[in-house]
């Protein structure tokens, strides 16, 4: 471990965090590749068909997007754990054994997936001990999490609540969506389906709450504010949030025959979830000073562009979720627009907002030198993710068209050509955008440490005022 | 009072999962030994190709190929089309070189998922 010294950013007591970010990270990069194979499977149906068919890259895809979402908000509350705790890790090898279970379970899970060994279920399409071996890897994030912060419930900020219903709940859903183990579940096809739609919409929340949870943590922090984390208002966002999370799955199922009363109930506690936290960082916004933002320019952006994307996915998501809507809109592209909309939007742009805020910490020279092509690759990305999210939606409509009028799946595909290749196209500059972010975070993390020996020595004496000068 | 309603709320999250567990979800469809066998056999083979990251079963599954949820009454397809594409793949879906009787097994697991679909076919 000793090769560490070496690099300023990862010689620190931290080190072993913002290692985590860049494995974090490494999923991104490779899960974005795979996605770009099977946007150009959509364009070019003979494209890699025997040797890495869409069979393979989909789960290769969705697997290592995902595995990002909750590493990133992981590696983020390894950073901030000693920060809000006021105490170093608890168990600093476990970050370690987290680490190492986490890298060798993907290594397996990706080779099997190369192979054709899969568990064939949405999602977690690997073998089912391995979603066992997922669990086991938090184990020594749980140990260190709680360890660590020693939470008194009665006065933790909502943050803190965030974090650890998403921790328990991650544990719940995979655990229920293997529930098709059992011959109950696996020989009634309705109550296998309800149930991992259960499962699987329980599971997206609950990374949101680690995720929303980092994201109310960074504003916390660039406000300078420790009230609105402990206020009224934060509490019962949460404890909507929570409610959607353990019920709305629901409007997922619509067409499942299952008994109605599912779909009731999910319909009346729909989506509340995002209006409300929409609605908190429009009220963030205006307590924030404008020294701090223009100090933390690139994090308040993020956070500022996750509100629109807040507000373009809270639109589709009711629509689909009126019932008489859902109907046609289910199985066609709107479903994809609304899990990358949101993944990508809302998620990736917060947990992204986040390793600026811990790059900016750590390394703030080397930050400053790079802002331009970091402000750069947040542009690319939005712009081309917004074509990218609205040519799915056109897709979608397209096929809704189809099948009103009883066209076949052949035909709807052929007039969908045109937007399949916008969204492959428009997939590669979200590609290119989000790859300028990777590679920044790369190259500031793996700078050499005599570098920044020297610059630091500049900045040693700054104060506030000259800190606040290093934002140009 | 955070921790009560916290509590409050899950204790219904957990008796609303065993509700859908148990009634929810119930099925009045009784199938023989036989029968049973041979579609978990189909629906293993179903998860072992994973046909999910191509196909929808109720919505569930990847959007490059068509939806099979009603694949064997569908006017325009039926056993007969199913059978085809299974043996030999399509422009897009491989061909898995299954043998007879392991399309006889994915062809009762789609028929069982077929007899399920009230809803789809209402509309
Ligand atoms: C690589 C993606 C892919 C995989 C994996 C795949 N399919 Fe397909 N399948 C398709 C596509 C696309 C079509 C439409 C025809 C075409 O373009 O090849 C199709 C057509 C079909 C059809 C004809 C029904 C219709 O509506 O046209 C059936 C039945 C079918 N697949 C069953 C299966 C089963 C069962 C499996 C798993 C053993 C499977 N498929 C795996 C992509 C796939
Ligand atoms: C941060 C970046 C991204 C995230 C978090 C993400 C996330 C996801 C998720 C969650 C799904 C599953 C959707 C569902 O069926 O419910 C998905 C599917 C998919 N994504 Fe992405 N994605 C990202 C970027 C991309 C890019 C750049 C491309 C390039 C074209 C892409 C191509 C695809 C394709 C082809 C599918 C499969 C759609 C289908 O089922 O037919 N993704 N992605």
């Amino acid at each position: 471990m000793s090769n560490f010294r070496k690099y300023s950013f990862l010689h620190s007591d931290n080190r072993a965090a913002k290692i985590f970010l860049l494995l974090a990270l490494s999923y991104l990069l490779t899960g974005l590749l795979f996605g770009i194979l099977g946007g150009l499977q959509y364009i070019f149906p003979a494209f890699l068909k025997d040797s890495l068919s869409f069979q393979k890259t989909r789960p290769l895809h969705v697997y290592l997007v995902i595995t990002w979402i909750f590493t990133a908000a992981q590696a983020g509350i390894y950073y901030y754990l000693p920060k809000i705790a006021k105490r170093s890790i608890y168990w600093q090898n476990g970050i370690w054994l987290h680490f190492a279970l986490q890298a060798i379970n993907s290594l397996i899970i990706i080779a099997g997936f190369f192979s054709g060994s899969f568990g064939g279920r949405e999602y977690l399409e690997f073998p089912p001990v391995l979603g066992g071996l997922i669990l086991l890897s938090w184990v020594p994030f749980v140990i260190n999490f709680f360890a660590t912060l020693k939470p008194n419930f009665k006065t933790a900020p909502v943050y803190i609540w965030m974090w650890s219903t998403g921790i328990l709940f991650f544990f719940i859903t995979v655990s229920e969506s293997y529930l098709w183990l059992f011959d109950f579940f696996r020989n009634n096809i309705v109550r296998d389906i309800t149930v991992q739609w259960k499962a699987l919409g329980s599971m997206v929340g609950s990374w949101n709450m680690l995720v929303y949870g980092t994201g109310i943590y960074l504003m916390e922090q660039l406000s300078g504010n420790e009230k609105a984390s402990r206020s009224r208002l934060s509490f019962f966002f949460y404890f909507l949030g929570l409610t959607n999370l353990m019920f709305n799955w629901g409007h997922h199922t619509y067409i499942v025959p299952a008994a109605p009363w599912v779909k009731t109930v999910a319909y009346v506690i729909s989506m509340t979830e995002l209006l409300l936290y929409g609605y908190i960082i429009l009220q963030w916004k205006k307590t924030v000073s404008d020294a701090r933002k223009n100090y933390h320019i690139l994090t308040y952006r993020l956070l500022s562009i996750a509100d629109i994307w807040i507000f373009l996915n809270l639109t589709l998501a009711i629509a689909i979720s009126i019932p008489a809507l859902n109907l046609y809109t289910h199985g066609t592209h709107i479903t994809v627009a609304h899990a990358m909309g949101t993944t990508i939007g809302i998620n990736t742009m917060l947990l992204m907002a986040s390793v600026t805020y811990i790059l900016k910490k750590e390394s703030a020279f080397a930050f400053k030198l790079n802002r331009k092509w970091l402000s750069r690759g947040i542009y690319i990305t939005n712009v081309s993710l917004l074509i990218f999210w609205s040519s799915l939606l056109a897709s979608g409509i397209v096929k809704i068209f189809g099948k009103i009028n009883n066209e076949t799946f052949f035909y709807i595909m052929q007039k969908s050509q045109p937007f399949f290749k916008l969204f492959a196209y428009s997939g590669i500059c979200v590609f290119i955008g989000l790859g300028i972010l990777i590679a920044i975070t790369f190259k500031i993390a793996l700078r050499k440490k005599q570098f920044d020996a020297i610059i630091s020595q500049q900045h040693v004496t700054a104060g506030p005022a000259q800190i606040i000068n290093l934002k140009e | 009072m955070k921790v009560i309603i916290f509590l409050i709320l899950f204790t219904g999250y957990i008796a609303y999962s065993i509700v859908v567990y148990t009634r929810g979800t119930d099925s009045t469809i009784i199938y023989e030994n036989k029968e049973k066998e041979q579609i978990n056999k189909g629906k293993l083979l179903f998860q072992q190709y994973n046909c999910t990251s191509c196909h929808q079963l109720y919505g569930l599954g990847g959007y490059l190929g068509p939806e099979l949820t009603t694949a064997i009454s569908d006017v325009q397809r039926g056993e007969l089309y199913v059978r085809a594409f299974l043996k030999n793949g399509g422009n897009r879906m491989p061909n898995f070189h299954f043998t007879n009787e392991e399309v006889d097994a994915l062809v009762s697991f789609l028929k069982s998922v077929d007899t399920t679909a009230i809803t789809y076919k209402r509309h």
